[in-house]
């Protein structure tokens, strides 16, 4: 996050991280302000920077509260409503604070067809959670989630900005356990 | 990670050849490889040039619908009265499809050379590629890719030092398969709900920004480099007079070999499925298939002799599609099945239109209840007059996309659904 971006990608960068920081000002440092400059740059309208900004905000702090809204609106000149509105809308934005590492288990046909149903109870039961809920750690949120994009490698689990592919029931303590020395608990 | 798996690699070398090389990744790999050769050759030939190229090899929208390709740069105004826009969508979100994110995240030169080629056909000076926002690691390598062709002048001001500028900027999107629906992209690029909006205007005419606009998709991009470096010909020596070319298959669900194979089109189906993929493991049968992706008709296991152009899957009552087989055995119960399939539909819906926001979820529910051992007979019948009543009447085709599978496994698969209402049963092995 910290080297500096060029333009042309300054909006697109992987924005569900393990690392970030829920408590980060947002858009108040001189590195933030030139990314959002850098954005701007990029469309005819203010309006498109909305996706990349709710995205940056996303990245910074692992979801999107209200205040987060309230800023890019004043960034964008937009009502904080049409920001909502808009975020709402795409299911990648967490409206709310998940675990540190959120994982999304791929249910969709080609997934469901090779034992997708097995896997996501099999992270249910290990991390101790019902779907959607965090563990008492606060270390995994466990959800079902739409095609993936990795059919041919059933079941394609999302863990963070990483994919894991081929998941079966059986890998899943291992994947938890590498995750949970990961953050050195 | 290795590419898993090649089928006849001297033979099909347009999109696949050079995935599985990391270096093919990196600029320099990527030169070595004959990387903007074709640019290079663009940039000395009219838009009107590479536009008409482009319509002669016959190179159809490799997103779903087939709309031949040149035709749709013909479109796009010859004198610009103010600026153009291409996008790239590789919002990949079709259950079944992994062919965009095997490009991008092998070969991303080649998608922004077509990128490039395509920009200069239909006289636009900016690019946006629309990737899905879960393709972080794709992101990643696309980023590079950009920022790499923007320092060597391939991207910028003066492309490979002709008078012709042109920016490219990646846009993430954040989780919605409507999005991948050309007039939702726009309308999600230009920060709003991916709800798609009616056409006429057609983006050619008004598109994103309100400029004349072309959506593009990867997988297509991707095919034009090639066509302009060897000639249409070139193209048209794979396929049918109809359907040229090859294509990435993306093969899946029960399957020994599932994974991404570029074939040329017009392999018959069933050689697809036993042959190149391995057929399903342990020997088990083939109960049905959906041969384009979760929104193309089913097939049944003896219906696999159909030839895998645009054409004859049409004439086999399904759809070339995005050219996803999802392969079930005889162990899959075809009500779960469709029922997932529905779920997701529901689940996606934009909610613009009434018939489709309602509807989608009513045929999930429904669906829903006879797995549950909760059906009725009249059920079918209100799941035939739900088709009905999806069919061509909203915005988008979020709505006919889910008709298509149910109507065929409602015709083809009604002992399943007769099994489940009547008997609680299962026909599944």
């Amino acid at each position: 996050m910290s080297r500096r971006l060029h333009p042309s990608v300054a909006g697109a960068q992987p924005f569900q991280l393990a690392d970030r920081d829920p408590d980060a000002p947002l858009f108040e440092t001189e590195e933030d302000l030139d990314r959002v400059e850098a954005i701007l740059s990029r469309y005819p309208t203010k309006r498109a920077a909305l996706l990349p900004l709710l995205s940056f905000a996303h990245e910074l702090h692992g979801w999107i509260s209200t205040d987060d809204m309230e800023k890019i609106a004043g960034v964008l000149e937009l009502t904080p409503a049409y920001v909502w509105s808009v975020a709402s809308f795409y299911t990648m934005y967490n409206k709310r604070p998940c675990g540190r590492h959120l994982i999304q288990v791929c249910t969709n046909i080609s997934c469901f067809l090779n034992g997708a149903t097995d896997v996501l109870e099999s992270f249910l039961e290990h991390t101790g959670t019902r779907e959607g809920e965090t563990s008492e750690d606060g270390l995994f949120t466990v959800i079902e989630a739409e095609c993936l994009g990795a059919c041919g490698f059933a079941t394609a689990v999302q863990i963070n900005d990483e994919y894991q592919e081929n998941v079966t029931p059986g890998k899943v303590p291992q994947i938890l356990a590498e995750l949970g020395k990961d953050t050195g608990s | 990670m290795a590419y898993p798996y090649r089928h006849d690699r001297e033979t099909t070398t347009i999109l696949s050849r050079h995935m599985g090389e990391p270096e093919a990744r990196g600029l320099k790999g990527w030169l070595e490889r004959g990387g903007y050769e074709g640019l290079g050759k663009a940039l000395e030939m009219e838009p009107a040039e590479i536009t008409e190229a482009v319509k002669e090899s016959g190179l159809r929208g490799r997103g779903g619908a087939g709309f031949p390709t040149g035709i749709k740069w013909s479109f796009m105004p010859a004198e610009p009265r103010g600026p153009h826009y291409l996008c790239a969508n590789a919002d990949e979100s079709e259950p079944g499809a992994f062919k965009d994110r095997e490009i991008m995240r092998w070969t991303p030169h080649l998608l922004i050379e077509g990128c490039l080629i395509a920009a200069r056909a239909i006289r636009a000076e900016h690019v946006y590629i629309y990737v899905r926002g879960e393709f972080f690691p794709v992101i990643r390598v696309l980023d590079e890719a950009v920022e790499e062709a923007y320092e060597a002048g391939y991207l910028g001001e003066r492309v490979m030092g002709s008078g012709w500028s042109c920016d490219l900027t990646v846009h993430v999107g954040a989780g919605a398969y409507i999005a991948g629906e050309e007039t939702g992209l726009m309308s999600s690029l230009m920060g709003g709900r991916a709800e798609p909006w009616m056409k006429p205007p057609f983006p050619a005419q008004r598109g994103v920004f309100d400029a004349p606009t072309t959506v593009n998709n990867v997988e297509t991009l991707a095919s034009v480099p090639g066509i302009i470096v060897n000639g249409p010909s070139w193209f048209r020596q794979w396929g049918s007079e109809k359907s040229t070319g090859t294509k990435l298959w993306c093969c899946s669900g029960h399957l020994t070999k599932p994974g991404n194979y570029e074939l040329e089109l017009g392999v018959p189906l069933h050689e697809i499925v036993h042959d190149v993929c391995g057929g399903p493991p342990g020997g088990r049968k083939v109960r049905a298939v959906i041969p384009g992706g979760s929104s193309t008709a089913f097939l049944t296991g003896d219906e696999l002799d159909c030839v895998t152009t645009y054409e004859g899957l049409l004439e086999a009552g399904s759809s070339l599609g995005t050219a996803s087989p999802i392969v079930m055995d005889e162990s899959t119960c075809l009500l779960a099945a469709m029922r997932r399939i529905a779920q997701f539909y529901a689940h996606e819906s934009c909610g613009q239109c009434v018939q489709c926001r309602e509807g989608t979820a009513w045929i999930a529910k429904i669906l829903q209840r006879i797995e549950q051992g909760e059906g009725a007979l009249e059920d079918l019948e209100t799941l035939y007059d739900l088709c009905e009543q999806l069919t061509g009447r909203t915005i988008c085709v979020l709505a006919d996309s889910v008709v298509f599978p149910l109507r065929s496994s409602l015709d083809k698969f009604r002992d399943e659904y007769e099994a489940h209402i009547l008997r609680n049963s299962c026909t599944a092995t």
